[in-house]
């Protein structure tokens, strides 16, 4: 397959960047969208010029670290699955692909396609400790949980941190990510002790790294590759109120 | 969760509005008798008054401040953007909101200080009541007039739907997806309601079963 990219270029934080138009020739269909570009790479390479840089790690869909945003949506056309796992099949022999950075004042491009998402990480940060007993390992069973907040709390923590809904959110609201690490620990009884701190703390610096504010239009879920629904933000929301 | 306050309490009232209007139907006696009660019940209607128009300034306030902050968290915008699920409603709520707001400014002008129309303002009925009934018929009569009314409730329908459906999410009681989905269908039904609900006595003057 053969495809017409259109790819962001930009040389450092301080330049602008703009679209630049490269062929991807001999693609096949199995490849993942991040192969593709690996193959796009090696012939910049030798021909002399400096390969796209993009973020990558895992490629298994479970770090969060590919970040494109193709043909305007965040992780391509494909529902609930990340960048690395979109596979050259789902597009059409001849097309064109343009692909963009994420796109927030809180994610500032370092270069190319990668952006700095660090705020993610102050905003962990800024949820703080979770009260533990230290010593030996607990007992698994201790601790009883109900079915149901058990499975609300896994589907929160599915969040691989990824940013895609910051990238699709018309606001670049980073909702989606808060809320999903809100409600994983406001659901299990280890979180209950800074439960309502927590949600504060993270709200606030939320706030502080200049994410836009949620107007309900979904866009996050949609995107996100772990499928996380927006009832988190509901939760998030009421965790808000009663804190 | 000011914005989803203050737009609940704007909602009810919009819904007890159309439900005053909707005595027109009722004949002038019912209407004028009603809107003589109201003007009777003045340690009612003025707290009222007063805090209408705090939501109002309140939602209108917050909303304006909110979307600047909005569109100050990005920047540079996407050379290609795309759009998965936001609904075309929840994409225009600033655009519609001021339209409606400076319907309102209209819509009180017209009907509440008699500015815009002054030949219909402050008839007397055959019982000496503010003849309310024949300054609505005389006035949606004007096809303009009319127009811009029917217009109105188009652009209100719009923001109910989106804005509506949004209150129990920014107040954190949707959690399910059932829900949220209800909440949807409530919305949208709200807002095709009041859009009904208002036009119906647009459309009964201007067809002449209402003069
Ligand atoms: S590279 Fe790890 S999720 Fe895509």
């Amino acid at each position: 397959m053969n495809f017409k990219l259109k790819v962001w270029r930009q040389k450092d934080a301080r330049n602008k960047g703009g679209l630049v138009e490269i062929e991807a020739k001999g693609v096949s269909a199995d490849m993942s969208f991040l192969e593709m570009l690996d193959g796009v790479n090696e012939e910049l390479i030798q021909k002399g010029s400096e390969p796209i840089a993009f973020d990558h790690d895992c490629r298994e869909g479970i770090c969060g670290t590919c970040s494109l945003v193709i043909n305007g949506i965040p992780h391509g056309p494909e529902r609930g699955t990340a960048a690395c796992q979109l596979h050259m099949r789902k597009f059409k022999d001849g097309d064109t692909i343009v692909i963009e950075p994420w796109r927030a004042r809180a994610f500032p491009v370092v270069k190319d396609l990668v952006v700095d998402r660090s705020a993610f990480d102050r905003i962990i940060q800024a949820g703080g400790f979770v009260s533990v007993n230290t010593g030996s390992a607990p007992e698994a069973n201790a601790i009883p949980i109900g079915k149901e907040s058990a499975e609300r709390a896994m589907d929160a923590a599915a969040c691989i941190g990824c940013g895609a809904c910051v990238a699709a959110c018309k606001n670049a609201s980073a909702m989606l990510f808060v809320a999903a690490k809100v409600s994983h620990l406001a659901e299990l009884p280890q979180g209950q002790v800074e439960r309502g701190a927590r949600v504060k703390k993270m709200v606030a610096q939320m706030d502080r790294e200049g994410f836009g504010n949620c107007t309900n239009q979904y866009e996050c879920e949609a995107v996100c590759p772990k499928e996380i629904s927006v009832g988190v933000i509901a939760k998030m929301n009421r965790e808000y109120r009663q804190s | 969760m000011v914005v989803a306050v203050t737009g609940l309490v704007l909602f009810i009232f919009v819904i007890f509005h159309m439900l005053g209007n909707l005595q027109i139907f009722l004949g002038a006696d019912a209407l004028n008798d009603y809107a003589r009660h109201l003007d009777e019940l003045p340690y009612l209607l003025w707290p009222a008054r007063a805090v209408l128009l705090a939501a109002l300034l309140l939602h209108v306030g917050f909303s304006l401040a909110l979307a600047n902050e909005n569109r100050r968290a990005r920047p540079v915008r996407y050379v290609h953007g795309d759009t998965v699920q936001a609904s075309r409603a929840s994409r225009t709520m600033v655009i519609t909101g001021l339209v409606i707001l400076f319907f309102i400014i209209y819509h009180l002008l017209h009907f509440t200080f008699g500015v815009t129309n002054p030949e219909f303002f402050h008839l007397t009925d055959a019982k000496g009541r503010e003849d309310i009934y024949s300054m609505v018929v005389l006035s949606f009569q004007n096809g303009w007039i009319a127009g811009t009314y029917i217009l109105a409730m188009f652009f209100l329908c719009l923001h109910l739907g989106h804005g509506v459906s949004s209150v129990p999410q920014s107040l954190g009681f949707s959690e399910s997806s059932g829900l949220r989905k209800n909440f949807g269908r409530f919305g949208n039904l709200a807002g095709v309601l009041v859009f009904i609900g208002n036009s119906s006595i647009v459309l009964a003057v201007l067809l002449g079963k209402l003069k």
